[in-house]
């Protein structure tokens, strides 16, 4: 069969739908949302009617995909690393109370933020729960993960974590597809308890769980995907975590490496593997792609044993993605250098489209707020979040999915008036619905501005759960309907707009604003597919 | 054989079309590839680059070393400059010399194109006239494509297989203008390298 030229997350998609899927569950986020689209696009995925339409939010999705598990069939959960945050709650339990039908839940990092606010490693996540971890170090592997992470999760009886990062995520290399399998048939647990967590029975899962671990270490000592390559220089072995494996080789192109290397896609740590490299090398050097995980547990607390060298103590910087040069420079190996770049060249940073709504939103808010004085809008995760940079600068924070509503509540519990949230359509239903009760129960005194483009942007305009619901949403949480005020985001509009912001930033208690016109990127979208 | 390059544009210039083109055309010779793309927050008007490797042999990493680069392939002038560390010393600086200007700190595009002909080996292109007279600017990225396919180790008839692949539902006139553009900016280079 010839190889198909696949990006990681396309592996990881046809990977799942080979391998037997019956369901993906996601919420757009970059690098993670081409998963779903791959498979929302399908053949295959269409034939036999898999699960693949997006969810409200990562939790939702996470929880949606354990239930598809415990009818005995195989799911697939999507996200960014800041997504496992929302789904940590079923993520956690759901290594408790194990699985039915294979679980994977993939996430993609993003280390050096390329398009986040943090650079969180999720091996720390898998590591928290105790489940297996399978992570990649190239197309292929990120295929193959996918289509046998079911076997391994219906093996361990154990949720899964496929963990790749932005790099690995958005490079396409060929990829060989393997048998496409059946979907498991529906069944339910034979013990009817084993999802139910209260205290008593969740003590002996716990216990389970804990026995479970010295199992899980052999599986990684044995896994093929950890490949121990001895080497003639024993005076430092190199261990590797998933793409930093060819970061690493990179540096040996066209010729053979002298030192042991320990490459580890599977994890736990395989201990045996990384004990046989402490017997026979008198140091070692650690390349993960994110944090230092396997550096600070291997790394001797009383600095006597086997020296290890890497992100802790600089040897690779300690934050930021990695790659051949970095990897270069801590090897002492000698880099050929290109011209610098000249200084002419200035940033281009990414900012709003040109005639894009949220610019017409911010002008005029910029104009109403000048009565009131800077820092009193709290913002939120999506394109708008661009209004923190020039030429607008309106916005005072995004932390996290939702969290515009509810700072801007807290400020406003403070004392700050006028106190002003504002937050994307589908933000809103991700996470913002609930803040929006707290803040009608007490009736306090926000603004909150619902910039509807009637799409998820940033990440490609998927569609949106909020489409068509946002006044209901608001009317049904309690706000008033008097004060949910419709605006259309247009210049022509300037007055009008300013005049409705004005007035219900005035309004003492709560109003909702919803200024909306579809993103311009999927109207242009919609209007190519229609041709 | 190795080819290395680094594309390099502005976010909604289409240097994925590029790419895709090339390694459909590596694809159908048997090559190796590798090609890393920027997706995410910089699409929006941002700086965009993707590493594109093609080799006989198993490549190992997804991003280019510095100064391993065979060429960087530029849609846009001051955005092919930002890579140069990345040249190496015999590589090739192809660009477009239309500026995209959406940032108000914008240098002078004259004090651009003095940086590039500071180079021992560029082609600076109008590809957006040479499309246009063809018959649509919209196919100036295959014009780029075709400006760098001379400093490539893949054969110009797989590049154009390549270009005939990515364009067929679109049918023979969409094709037929796409290969015209890839000619011309191939023609282009050899006459002006």
């Amino acid at each position: 069969m010839q190889k198909q030229l696949l990006l990681g997350v396309e592996a990881i998609a046809q990977g799942a739908v080979d391998g037997g899927l019956s369901g993906v569950y996601a919420y757009p986020g970059t690098p993670s949302t081409e998963i779903t689209e791959y498979i929302q696009e399908n053949t295959l995925a269409e034939e036999r009617n898999i699960h693949r339409l997006w969810s409200t939010n990562e939790k939702t999705a996470y929880e949606t995909a354990l239930g598809m598990s415990y009818a005995g069939k195989r799911a697939i959960v999507c996200m960014k690393h800041v997504g496992l945050n929302v789904a940590a709650d079923a993520f956690m339990n759901s290594a408790i109370v194990g699985i039915k039908g294979g679980l994977i839940v993939t996430v993609a990092d993003d280390p050096s933020m390329h398009s986040s606010q943090n650079e969180q490693d999720s091996r720390f996540y898998g590591r928290f729960a105790m489940i297996p971890v399978l992570e990649p170090s190239n197309q292929q592997e990120a295929y193959d993960m996918a289509y046998e992470g079911f076997q391994l999760s219906e093996k361990t009886g154990s949720p899964v974590m496929l963990r790749i990062t932005t790099r690995l995520a958005h490079s396409r290399s060929g990829v060989e597809r393997k048998e496409i399998l059946d979907e498991n048939k529906l069944s339910i647990p034979a013990d009817h308890k084993q999802f139910v967590l209260l205290p008593a029975f969740a003590r002996k899962k716990y216990r389970d769980l804990l026995q479970k671990q010295d199992e899980l270490v052999r599986l990684s000592d044995e896994s093929k995907y950890n490949d121990y390559i001895p080497g003639r220089d024993h005076s430092l072995g190199v261990i590797t975590c998933g793409i930093g494996y060819n970061y690493f080789m990179e540096n040996y192109t066209g010729k053979s490496c002298p030192f042991p290397v320990l490459k580890i896609s599977q994890y736990p740590v395989p201990s045996a593997l990384v004990k046989k490299m402490e017997d026979e090398c008198d140091e070692i050097l650690v390349i993960e792609e994110g944090y230092p995980l396997v550096e600070e547990m291997i790394k001797d607390f009383f600095g006597k044993g086997t020296p290890v060298h890497g992100r802790l103590d600089g040897a690779l910087p300690r934050d930021g993605e990695l790659n051949p040069d970095l990897v270069a420079k801590a090897l002492d190996l000698s880099l050929p250098v290109g011209q610098s770049v000249p200084a002419v060249v200035v940033n281009r940073p990414p900012a709003l489209c040109q005639g894009c709504g949220h610019q017409d939103v911010y002008a005029v808010m910029n104009e109403v707020m000048k009565d009131y004085g800077k820092g009193r809008v709290f913002s939120d995760i999506g394109c708008y979040t661009l209004g923190a940079l020039p030429p607008y600068e309106t916005i005072s924070s995004c932390v996290d999915m939702g969290a515009s509503i509810t700072m801007a509540k807290g400020a406003a519990d403070a004392g700050l008036t006028p106190s002003i949230a504002v937050i994307g359509d589908s933000t809103f239903t991700h996470s913002g619905m609930t803040g929006l009760l707290d803040v009608v129960n007490e009736n306090t005194n926000i603004t909150i501005f619902i910039l509807d483009n009637e799409s998820v942007s940033m990440t490609g305009g998927q569609d949106s759960a909020a489409y068509g619901k946002i006044e209901s949403i608001c009317a049904g949480i309690g706000v008033d309907p008097a004060h949910i005020r419709v605006v259309v985001p247009l210049k022509k509009n300037h007055e009008e707009m300013a005049r409705i912001f004005r007035e219900e930033i005035e309004y003492k208690g709560v109003s909702v604003v919803i200024p909306r016109r579809e993103c311009l990127q999927r109207a242009a979208r919609r209007k190519r597919n229609k041709k | 054989m190795k080819t290395d390059i680094i594309l390099a544009g502005v976010g909604g210039q289409g240097i994925l079309s590029i790419a895709a083109t090339l390694g459909m055309a590596a694809l159908a010779d048997n090559l190796n590839i590798k090609q890393a793309e920027t997706h995410g927050m910089s699409q929006r008007g941002g700086a965009v680059v993707s590493h594109m490797r093609i080799s006989d042999k198993k490549i190992a990493s997804d991003l280019i070393p510095l100064g391993k680069a065979d060429i960087i392939l530029s849609v846009e002038p001051m955005e092919s400059l930002r890579y140069l560390p990345f040249l190496s010393e015999t590589g090739y600086l192809v660009t477009n010399i239309t500026s995209f200007i959406n940032i108000p700190n914008y240098p002078d595009p004259e004090k651009v194109m003095e940086q590039i002909r500071k180079l021992p080996h560029y082609v600076a292109i109008d590809a957006d006239q040479i499309a246009k007279e063809i018959g649509n600017a919209r196919a100036s990225n295959m014009v780029m494509l075709g400006a760098a396919s001379p400093f490539t180790d893949i054969h110009f008839d797989k590049i154009r297989n390549g270009v005939k692949a990515i364009f067929e539902k679109k049918g023979e006139d969409v094709i037929d203008l796409n290969i015209r553009a890839l000619e011309a900016g191939y023609e282009f280079s050899l006459q002006n390298k």
